[in-house]
């Protein structure tokens, strides 16, 4: 089955990024497709490289970006939802005069019509959130 | 892209408490461009974002809530309000903005786009749709 995930909450502050990522995982060893992940709402700061959880807790954006490079996972983290939230590429640092960048490896910064898209085009799609 | 898919955007936040109503709107907004069957769903504390007469001044926040009467023009013509999350919040009907759409089959007849339907009934019409992204 192709499944498009939505990701709707901030790492460690609520279990929904966790509950995703397990979700994936999961949906990946029983063959299944994932065609990609959405993130809104607070859930655009799974994509800051700068978070640095303790050594012996979960990093959860290391995480998204290891599994994205096994199974090339498309990551994509919603523009304007990101830009209130200070999450940043290197086009959207120059192009709003900030000095630097923080997205993490595999995510990509990109538009709403990606998580409409993605609805359109997968056979179901699965909503992490409160 | 030519398949037309069954969307229903769920909400069920209060509008300024928390992001969810604002951002969900721009969801909406954003995929009113993609031509599905989009319908909107109101229940819980989400029935407050369609309250009429909401002042946000003292609040230092931005009142969206002018957005909705918009939706029309977007060919958003069916918002579901469960009446049951309605009056167990001490809510009327009347208590909600008038929101209509041009009905073009007839004449660009303007026509009421909110229903009110019970719970059961609510559950039935998820049940028809294929994308259902809840806010």
């Amino acid at each position: 089955m192709k499944l498009a995930v939505m990701v709707n909450e901030g790492p460690y502050q609520h279990q929904s990024a966790d509950s995703a990522y397990q979700f994936i995982k999961a949906a990946i060893d029983k063959g299944h497709e994932i065609t990609r992940v959405f993130f809104y709402h607070d859930g655009v700061n799974n994509g800051t490289r700068y978070g640095i959880p303790p050594q012996d807790d979960r990093n959860i954006t290391q995480q998204w970006s290891e599994l994205s490079k096994k199974h090339g996972l498309d990551l994509v983290v919603c523009v304007a939802a990101a830009q209130r939230r200070g999450i940043l590429d290197a086009d959207e640092a120059r192009r709003h005069g900030k000095s630097g960048d923080n997205i993490a490896d595999g995510f990509r910064i990109s538009g709403l019509g990606q998580l409409i898209e993605a609805g359109i085009q997968s056979d179901r799609l699965v909503v992490f959130g409160d | 892209m030519s398949e037309i898919k069954k969307f229903l955007y769920v909400n069920r936040k209060a509008p300024y408490g928390t992001v969810y109503a604002l951002e969900s709107l721009e969801v909406v907004l954003i995929g009113a461009a993609f031509d599905q069957d989009v319908s909107l769903a109101f229940i819980d504390d989400g029935v407050f974002q369609l309250a009429k007469g909401q002042k946000t001044t003292d609040i230092g926040m931005k009142n969206f809530s002018p957005t909705y009467s918009a939706l029309g023009d977007y060919e958003v013509k069916k918002i579901y309000v469960e009446k049951e999350s309605l009056e167990e919040r001490g809510l009327t009907p009347d208590n909600l903005l008038h929101l209509t759409y041009e009905d073009e089959d007839e004449d660009y007849a303007e026509k009421d786009s909110i229903q009110f339907v019970s719970r059961a009934e609510l559950s039935d019409i998820m049940d028809q749709q294929d994308v259902v992204p809840s806010f």
